[in-house]
């Protein structure tokens, strides 16, 4: 009882193998309980029921029963053999065990009472043949066209479901959409435990498959429309939103192949696992830029996926060799791979599932489309963001850096991608024309870059025979010009610094001169002085002499007169100073 | 089923040209409808093609893997491998007509 109880908690699963099927269901189907797959005509369902069958048997280690009531062995063979799966082999090994019940109306008369036993025998003993833990009935409502009395088929139905689930074996059945109902003949009143509807619509001529889980008891479960598609590896569903946000970042940097554009990303380029969006009007250069980074990437031994929308690889690598990118070394080296496909080749899905599928197989680093905004033409823009939004989750899980262009229209809404993916942009580069004075040229600009201090200046943005070159825009006097313009610009305001450089010599050979001639004249002055000053000195002189000479002859005089001694020592010492 | 191996009923060739009706009954068990079928299967028989039929009853009981060579989904199936062409009845054969119908037997 208890562990009943615990059982009921704890709902068992049964992984499918189908890629994305688990992710949805959060493991896999009920295990040991019949899930009903129903749909109209070709939208997968025995595909459906088989893969899981044959991935149970291959994968699991569940071996698997399959009853069909339609197609016959052989033809179901021939069928998977071309998904590569060898179903004779896997039956010879004992992997799996098919029946194929035939029944034809024709042939049978009904008298009286019957019941189905012989179905339960038969399945019973392709189950005990090969241990088969997972059983398909495809499709068992061959018994309503192959039998007249319904109640009785019914109760039988019924009966089957609970056998089955006493067997423990986890069963697919499948039903064909009916009018109203989602099977036929009420198949999913049997059914209680899981429910998946396929569907299978077309668009505008272009197709696409859809997966929905219609109930899933005990069990959370994705609750939206998949996409799935059918391809050569089989069944692949596509969660739309089964990635979260927690993927792994890496703080190390790749070049972008221009090294003034790494400049301005702080020297050092994008993010590894980054998503970038080149986005600009025709002919900016959104091309030329993807293959200088795939170049690049190449360069340091990385290998990259050239998704190209717009033009063959052949177109590409011969316009890059114009600019004197040479891609085609590194094709034939294998680093880099082209995909090429017009958008409207087939639907969005398979755009998106073939990116995983090369993505898977080639492990590149860096994965280019070129450009994005073609895919508007497989589909609305809202399934082209969900497409991104998936792709970009998928790519950044993966750490690939992702380099998307966009093509936009209008010159006035630059900054508005078509497909409002900015959000999950992580470095946003604009490629404008600056159209002035009858010529266009290029404007390089980063918008965004998530996680750098980056650069907010505008660029001219150049296409030389040896790449792209970036030049700084001319932004003096308080206007931006390019291209001619710019140079126009550079070369007047050369012209006219010379002229006032020359103005400017001049004055300061006028001050030089007027230094010269005042220093002159100080010279002169300062020599009249020094002339003057020796006449007074020599004046000054002369005085001197003149007074010493009186004085003398004043004494003179007055010894002449008196005689006296002390007068005799006055005129001793006088003669000794002229001796 | 006791009646598995004595059902074997054969017999006489009353004509030369007369063909042989080989009658195959498959049921699981002895449960009430695969004794009342081949009790109704008897009768019908006897009365209808007296010495020149022969009844072969399969349990899918004991040999399940009988029932995929003649496609039984329904049980009790009666089966007539001759004559040719293969015809099948399922049900109790509680019903001689549709029975006789089904067998494709001229009521003689």
């Amino acid at each position: 009882m208890v562990k009943k109880k615990h059982n009921t908690v704890v709902l068992e699963k049964c992984p499918t193998g189908i890629k994305g099927l688990d992710e949805i269901t959060k493991g896999g189907l009920p295990k040991g309980r019949p899930t009903l797959i129903c749909g109209s005509a070709g939208c997968g369902k025995t595909l459906f029921a088989m893969e899981f069958l044959l991935r149970g048997a291959l994968d699991f280690g569940e071996p698997g029963v399959f009853m069909t009531f339609e197609e016959t062995p052989d033809d179901l063979a021939k069928n998977f053999i071309s998904l590569g799966f060898d179903i004779n082999d896997m039956m010879l090994r004992g992997l799996i065990a098919m029946d194929h019940v035939y029944i034809e109306r024709s042939e049978i008369e009904e008298t009286g009472e019957y019941d189905l036993e012989g179905l339960f025998i038969r399945l019973g003993s392709a189950i005990d043949s090969v241990g088969a833990k997972r059983v398909v009935l495809d499709t068992i409502e061959a018994l309503f066209s192959g039998l007249t009395n319904a109640a009785i088929i019914r109760a039988e139905l019924r009966r089957l479901f609970h056998w089955l689930k006493e067997r423990g074996v986890t069963a697919i059945v499948t039903g064909e959409s009916g009018d109203k109902m989602l099977t036929r003949y009420g198949l999913e009143e049997y059914v209680a435990d899981c429910v998946i509807l396929l569907d299978f619509r077309i668009d505008e001529q272009i197709s696409t498959r859809r997966l929905r889980i219609i109930k899933y008891r005990g069990s959370s479960h994705g609750a939206d429309e998949y996409p799935f598609l059918i391809d050569e590896g089989g069944l692949s569903i596509l969660p739309i939103t089964s990635l979260g946000l927690d993927y792994p970042v890496s703080s190390q940097r790749v070049s972008t192949g221009v090294p003034k554009l790494d400049a301005m990303l702080e020297g050092k380029g994008f993010y590894r696992g980054s998503t970038i969006l080149i986005s600009g009007t025709a002919g900016t250069g959104k091309t030329s830029l993807a293959a200088t980074f795939a170049d690049a990437a190449c360069r340091r031994g990385e290998r990259c996926l050239y998704a190209a929308f717009e033009e063959s690889p052949s177109q590409i690598i011969r316009n890059m060799a114009s600019i004197g990118i040479d891609l085609a070394p590194w094709v034939n080296k294998g680093l880099l791979r082209f995909h090429s496909a017009r958008p409207s080749l087939y639907g969005l899905e398979m755009h998106l599932l073939t990116f995983h599928k090369i993505i898977n197989e080639f492990h590149p680093q860096i994965f280019i489309v070129d450009p994005i905004s073609n895919l508007n033409a497989a589909g609305s823009a809202t399934e082209v963001k969900s497409i991104l939004t998936r792709l970009i989750d998928y790519l950044k899980m993966s750490n690939i850096t992702t380099f998307l262009t966009d093509l936009t229209h209008f010159e006035g809404v630059l900054e508005r991608t078509s497909e409002e993916i900015s959000s999950l942009i992580d470095t946003w580069i604009l490629l404008r024309d600056i159209e002035l004075n009858g010529e266009r040229n290029r404007g390089l600009y980063i918008l965004k870059s998530r996680g750098m201090s980056h650069s907010n200046q505008i660029q001219e943005f150049l296409l030389t025979n040896r790449g792209i070159g970036l030049i700084d825009i001319y932004t003096g006097s308080g206007e931006v010009l390019t291209g001619s313009a710019r140079a126009a610009q550079e070369a007047g305001e050369k012209a006219i610094d010379l002229v006032r450089r020359r103005e400017a010599e001049r004055k300061l050979r006028a001050q030089e001169r007027k230094r010269n001639a005042l220093e002159a004249n100080i010279t002169a002055l300062r020599a009249e002085f020094d002339v003057e000053t020796l006449e007074v000195q020599l004046m000054a002189e002369e005085e001197q002499k003149r007074q010493a000479v009186q004085a003398e002859d004043r004494l003179d005089m007055a010894h002449l007169r008196r005689g006296k001694p002390l007068d005799i020592q006055a005129l001793r010492s006088k003669k000794k100073t002229k001796g | 089923m006791k009646a598995v191996s004595k059902g074997k009923s054969k017999k006489t060739k009353s004509d030369a040209t007369e063909e042989v009706w080989n009658l195959r009954l498959y049921v699981a068990g002895q449960t009430a409808k695969s004794i009342s079928a081949f009790t109704n299967l008897k009768k019908i028989c006897e009365e209808h093609l007296a010495g020149k039929y022969q009844i072969e009853v399969i349990d899918l009981l004991k040999n399940p893997q009988l029932a995929k060579g003649d496609q039984i989904i329904a049980l009790p199936t009666l089966v007539r491998k001759l004559p040719e062409p293969i015809k099948k009845i399922i049900g109790n054969l509680a019903n001689t007509e549709r029975v006789l119908v089904g067998l494709d037997i001229r009521s003689v």
